[in-house]
């Protein structure tokens, strides 16, 4: 009888699986059971801190942090690239150097742009 | 299944145990309690859950700082008559099934403080209390003999039938009606519900004559 390589990777899948979905279910079988449901307003609050919730949770936050985010993407796929490119520097073909510099130049544009849009200052 | 079989039957090397041992079991070995102290009480808590006393002996020593992960309270400290509204809405926010210890003479009565214009006589006329601990602050010790008294009082408890704690009768409350901090009390001043003052006989005829030292 010939069996697939994958067979353990499919066994230890089920096994991972049924070891994160048996507690719940058995979680939810106990609750229905034995233990009665008791949400309440102090339980359901917002804040758990002691002090009265006050407001909603869906407030507005300053887009400066999101921008900030995003331009250390910059950065971040710069320096996955970059190190390869560093470690094969000597044997790479004219076309692929010219094509990695056009790369970081258009990340660079990306960086001059936020710079001349004064993202980089925070207000 | 009765005892004696079981005991005979552990004597062959055959565990046995019921639904109900295994559910009381887990739950008095993975006490949280809320990391949340109020007064001096809470420095001898800190202390118990610390190397030289250990609380991470009984399972404990994993303190939440947030309700809802916590099962365990000990009101470790004086209770103010300001903090005891956030006291009983974080005894609220805790998940079912959750336990107090009252640590601590404060806690319990008021304390060296009962006479304080703003200190609250025991929390217990606000949320129901399972173990009290006397002294002023308590030793390790005695917060270490509460846990296991608490320990104990989990293991006993049924989990079907009339005599099933609070959490498993749909019928018992949750939560806990929170005072208001008003210009001169707290509103209400207790929950009549669950406190039942200790009935004090005071004679109007003076002193006792019949009593001769």
């Amino acid at each position: 009888m010939t069996s697939s390589p994958y067979l353990p990777i499919v066994v230890l899948l089920l096994a991972a699986l049924g070891f994160a979905i048996t507690p719940l279910i058995l979680a939810r079988l106990w609750a229905k059971t034995f233990s009665p449901h008791k949400p309440g307003a102090s339980k359901n609050a917002v804040y758990e801190c002691g002090l009265a919730s006050e407001g909603d949770a869906w407030i507005q936050f300053k887009p400066g942090y999101y921008l900030y985010a995003i331009l250390f993407l910059i950065f971040d796929v710069e320096a996955i690239f970059l190190l390869p490119f560093a470690v094969s520097f000597s044997h790479l073909s004219l076309g692929a150097c010219l094509a990695m510099f056009a790369f970081v130049l258009l990340l660079l544009e990306g960086l001059l742009w936020a710079w001349q849009k004064k993202v980089l200052v925070w207000t | 299944m009765d005892e004696q079989l079981k005991a005979e039957l552990s004597k062959q090397g055959i565990f046995t145990t019921s639904l109900q041992e295994l559910y009381n079991w887990s739950r008095k070995s993975s006490l949280w309690p809320l990391n949340f102290g109020l007064a001096c009480c809470a420095i001898e808590m800190i202390a118990t859950t610390m190397a030289r006393y250990d609380l991470a002996r009984f399972g404990a020593e994993v303190f939440r700082p947030s309700p809802r992960q916590a099962d365990l309270m000990i009101v470790a400290g004086t209770v103010t008559k300001k903090m005891a509204p956030q006291v009983v809405r974080l005894y609220n926010q805790m998940p079912e099934p959750k336990y107090v210890i009252s640590m601590g003479a404060c806690a319990i009565s008021g304390g060296p403080f009962k006479q304080g214009y703003n200190v609250l006589k025991g929390i217990d006329r606000f949320i129901p209390v399972d173990v009290y601990i006397p002294g002023c602050p308590p030793r390790p010790e005695a917060l270490i003999d509460a846990f296991m008294f608490l320990q104990k009082k989990i293991d006993a408890q049924q989990i079907t039938g009339a005599a099933r704690p609070r959490h498993l009768d749909a019928d018992q409350p949750s939560e806990f009606p929170i005072p208001e901090f008003g210009p001169h009390d707290l509103q209400p001043t207790s929950n009549p519900a669950i406190w039942h003052p200790p009935l004090v006989q005071i004679s109007q005829a003076g002193p006792d004559e019949s009593r001769h030292d």
